[in-house]
């Protein structure tokens, strides 16, 4: 690989951003970027080339089913996988994320090593 | 605990979330508790309630603290009922709520000291939560009204199933659905959309904002707002000048058969409004929605403001601050011996250079100023976030004992150093407790002495000097000082009530064990007396007035430095032992002999203009021994806090100089009269004496 991939992780608890950001640091070298809110990740978008988004779906502002309908219907961001990552109180929610085209969810609280596992997948082709 | 190796220092991130989440959820569930009073309810607040329990139970979860993460997953789930309409809201319910509050505030407080097991309480709690979540009977019909609407299937493919609870409930409540377009640059999106949404949320709800492709992805956005409200299409449209946003009614409450609200409208076309011409339509827009106007310009810069601080802020630990403060003061130290040396240089007849260094000290000096201002900044922080912990319990407690208390707080903005907030926080809550307990009589008896049915408290603050005044007002019972003085007289504190003067009747009140009350409450009388919150009033340097008026209610008045960090103190030396006295609590000194000095009741006084000040010598109140002779002219500083005056007996005034205060530690904390120590800069260390302390202590040897 040239350069590092980039990861975006939306969620607006910051002590969970730093557990899914220890998590992926432990996986290897990776740029990831942080935002707290779906409007700063629709911000953030179109200035950063993004290979894989974890996202939550209770936000402030607009929520993750929000974010994954509009990547899902913008052909610059239609690739990029997306996996969500909520609790069990939203398996309804999740449900409908799958519909909109999440590639991947996980519940919280998350077991690190499926996380990481997913990334392999997804940005490296390992399982 | 999770396999990630849950570190110190996460477990303080974690705290410090959990803590702020559990601070909002409180205050939001008081709103939410003065809304059901009301008999109104607010699905916005419903909803940000159970974002709380839900990020909270989420973030336990994963630190593995299996309490707090099953309490808030019980809460959550109630809660989730709650907004989805399962269950309505009762009184039995929102006493639950709180009560669940209140141990998860216990336990997010107790994670830091392993402390004693509380899985019964926590059961408790849970069955009764659980108790609650009998859902009413079945009224929704089965199958969803949402397909026949005519929704894009985009915009319901989006909505979270609390989205599409709120779209039935404002269908039910006969309300026209509209779907907002607006498209916005990239750059500036989110406030022209809080813009957008702020206007909206005037006149209906605000369902879901779903973002869609613009014309230009790279440099526009485009949003599809679901709304619902009662204004028909033409007066919605009114409220946007800007061509930009086009609203278009989905579904009209009018095109309904009358009676039957869940009943839809068959087709579901799109009735669309093309955007009207804003001075065409200007006069009609001014006699419909004559807010309209002021509503946008008035909400864009708040909107503005509050999305900046939000983005904008930095959690820091305190600990840090107070890092850079202690190299600040050695920074400030360091400046002092420059100063020194140019002096000793000009002595010593380098005059040329020493004017240099002079200048260039000169310039230091300002920049460490401005440096020492900018960390003291820093530390800062408004009184109001008190006040919104305090209008819960407040509240809380008002419910509880079935007063009625309207809550006035001035001067929010007032800014105090944050440890100084935090110390403070326990006290004055526990004086705002006794001006419900006591203070505020029931409603039955304050309308048949003709007051208003509802007591009023008011918490004002305001700076004054380099000081921090707050005042707790209440109009309620006053303090009874005859029955004050009888208890002094019981307690053979006093030998006749005659002797007492009002102002020492209140004096007795800050003495441990005092208390005029037989029965102990359970709000107040908790063990902890007002001995305790003079104490810690003190302990930060602060001092507390009363003021009463029988009948008529009772003030507070609690004076506090803006800070403890670094001050400006005068050196002083007793008995050759040198301390320091923080300048705000010096009023002025005097140079005296002997001859000045009167004895009243065995205790040395002088006259100071019309008043008598009692005297302190240091040596004696630290009782230590005297191991030169006495000066035959020596100064006394006279000090005060608040109202209070005290002389001290000091051999020599030795200059103003800013010190770092420094913590002793908790081992000397019981030491009365002592704040701290201070670095005088020449590798001599100081204690710092602390006026309150030693203004109390003189006080109450003194009956």
């Amino acid at each position: 690989m040239s350069a590092k991939k980039t990861i975006l992780i939306a969620d607006d608890s910051p002590t969970m951003r730093a557990m899914l950001v220890s998590t992926i640091e432990m996986l290897g070298d990776f740029r990831i970027v942080e935002v707290s809110s779906g409007f700063d990740a629709l911000r953030l978008l179109p200035r950063e080339k993004v290979d894989l988004i974890l996202t939550d779906i209770n936000m402030p502002d607009i929520n993750g089913l929000e974010l994954i309908s509009y990547l899902r219907t913008n052909s610059n961001y239609l690739s990029i996988p997306v996996f969500i990552i909520s609790s069990e109180g939203s398996r309804k929610d999740i449900e409908k994320g799958k519909l909109l085209g999440a590639n991947e969810y996980l519940i919280k609280p998350f077991d690190p090593a499926r996380l990481q596992a997913l990334i392999s997948y997804y940005l490296c082709g390992t399982p | 605990m999770s396999d990630q190796g849950t570190s110190h220092k996460a477990v303080k991130e974690f705290l410090a979330e959990a803590e702020e989440v559990v601070e909002q959820l409180g205050s939001e569930l008081a709103d939410l508790a003065d809304l059901a009073d009301g008999g109104e309810q607010n699905p916005e607040l419903l909803n940000s309630i159970f974002r709380g329990a839900h990020s909270l139970k989420g973030l336990a979860g994963m630190f593995g603290f299996s309490d707090i993460s099953e309490l808030s997953h019980n809460m959550e789930n109630i809660l989730d009922s709650l907004r989805l309409g399962k269950i309505n809201l009762g009184q039995g319910l929102i006493k639950v709520l709180f009560g669940a509050h209140e141990l998860l505030t216990s336990l997010v407080r107790s994670v830091e000291h392993a402390g004693a097991d509380r899985t019964d309480e926590i059961a408790a709690c849970v069955s009764r939560i659980n108790a609650c979540l009998v859902p009413p009977p079945e009224k929704q019909p089965a199958a969803s009204p949402l397909q026949r609407l005519g929704l894009p299937e985009r915009i319901i493919g989006a909505l979270t199933e609390y989205e599409e609870h709120r779209l039935l409930d404002n269908l039910n409540r006969d309300r026209n659905i509209y779907n907002v377009h607006t498209s916005f640059e990239l750059t500036t999106f989110d406030e022209e959309l809080a813009q957008v949404s702020d206007v909206l949320k005037t006149c209906g709800e605000v369902i879901s904002t779903l973002p869609s492709m613009g014309g230009n992805m790279e440099t526009h956005i485009d949003f599809e707002i679901l709304f619902g409200s009662t204004r028909p299409l033409a007066g919605l449209q009114a409220l946007f000048e800007n061509n930009d946003i086009v609203v278009t009614c989905l579904d009209s409450a009018g095109s309904k058969p009358a009676g039957t609200a869940s009943s839809l409208p068959s087709a579901g076309g799109f009735i669309e409004s093309r955007p009207v011409d804003a001075v065409q339509q200007s006069s009609s827009a001014a006699l419909e929605a004559p807010w309209a106007a002021t509503a946008v310009s008035s909400t864009s810069d708040d909107a503005a403001r509050s999305s900046k601080s939000m983005s904008r802020t930095v959690r820091v630990d305190i600990g840090k601050l107070d890092e850079l403060m202690n190299i600040v003061g050695e920074l400030v130290l360091a400046h002092s011996s420059i100063s020194g040396i140019a002096v000793r240089m000009r002595n010593e007849g380098f005059s040329c250079m020493s004017i240099d260094l002079s200048k260039a000290a000169k310039v230091l000096e300002r920049k460490l100023t401005d440096l020492q201002k900018g960390v003291m900044e820093i530390r800062m922080i408004p009184v109001g976030q008190l006040y919104e912990k305090m209008s819960r319990v407040i509240r809380k407690i008002a419910r509880e004992q079935g007063k009625k208390v309207e809550l006035t707080f001035i001067g929010a903005d007032t800014e105090l150093d944050k440890l100084i907030i935090e110390d403070i926080s326990d006290p004055l809550m526990h004086i705002v407790r006794n001006a419900i307990d006591h203070g505020i009589e029931s409603p039955g008896k304050r309308t048949s002495i003709g007051k208003d049915e509802k007591g009023t408290i008011r918490i004002s603050s305001y700076q004054k000097g380099n000081h921090v005044v707050i005042e707790v007002v209440d109009d309620g019972n006053g303090i009874d000082l005859d029955k004050v003085k009888a208890k002094a007289l019981q307690k053979g504190l006093v030998a006749d009530i005659a002797s007492i003067s009002d102002r020492d009747a209140l004096d007795f009140i800050f003495m441990p064990g005092f208390s005029t009350t037989d029965n102990v409450s359970d709000v107040s009388g908790r063990g902890v007396g007002m001995d305790v919150v003079s104490n810690n009033i003190a302990a930060v340097s602060g001092m507390v007035d009363i003021e009463t008026a029988k009948g008529q209610g009772t003030r507070f008045i609690i004076t506090l430095p803006i800070t403890l960090a670094i001050i400006k103190a005068l050196i002083i030396s007793s008995a050759g032992r040198i301390y320091a006295l923080p300048i705000t609590s010096v009023m002025e000194s005097l140079l005296l002999t002997d001859a000045d000095i009167r004895t009243v009741e065995r205790k040395e006084v002088i006259q100071l203009r019309e008043q008598t000040l009692p005297l302190l010598r240091l040596e004696a109140f630290f009782s230590t021994t005297r191991s030169t002779e006495r000066p035959r002219e020596f100064y006394v500083v006279v000090v005060g806090v608040a109202e209070k005056r005290l002389g001290i007996v000091v051999d020599d005034l030795l200059g103003q100089q800013d010190i770092v205060i420094k913590s002793l530690g908790e081992s000397f904390k019981r030491f009365m009269g002592i704040s701290g120590a201070a670095d005088l800069g020449d590798q001599r260390t100081i204690l710092v004496l602390d006026v309150g302390g030693m203004i109390n202590e003189t006080m109450r040897v003194g009956h």
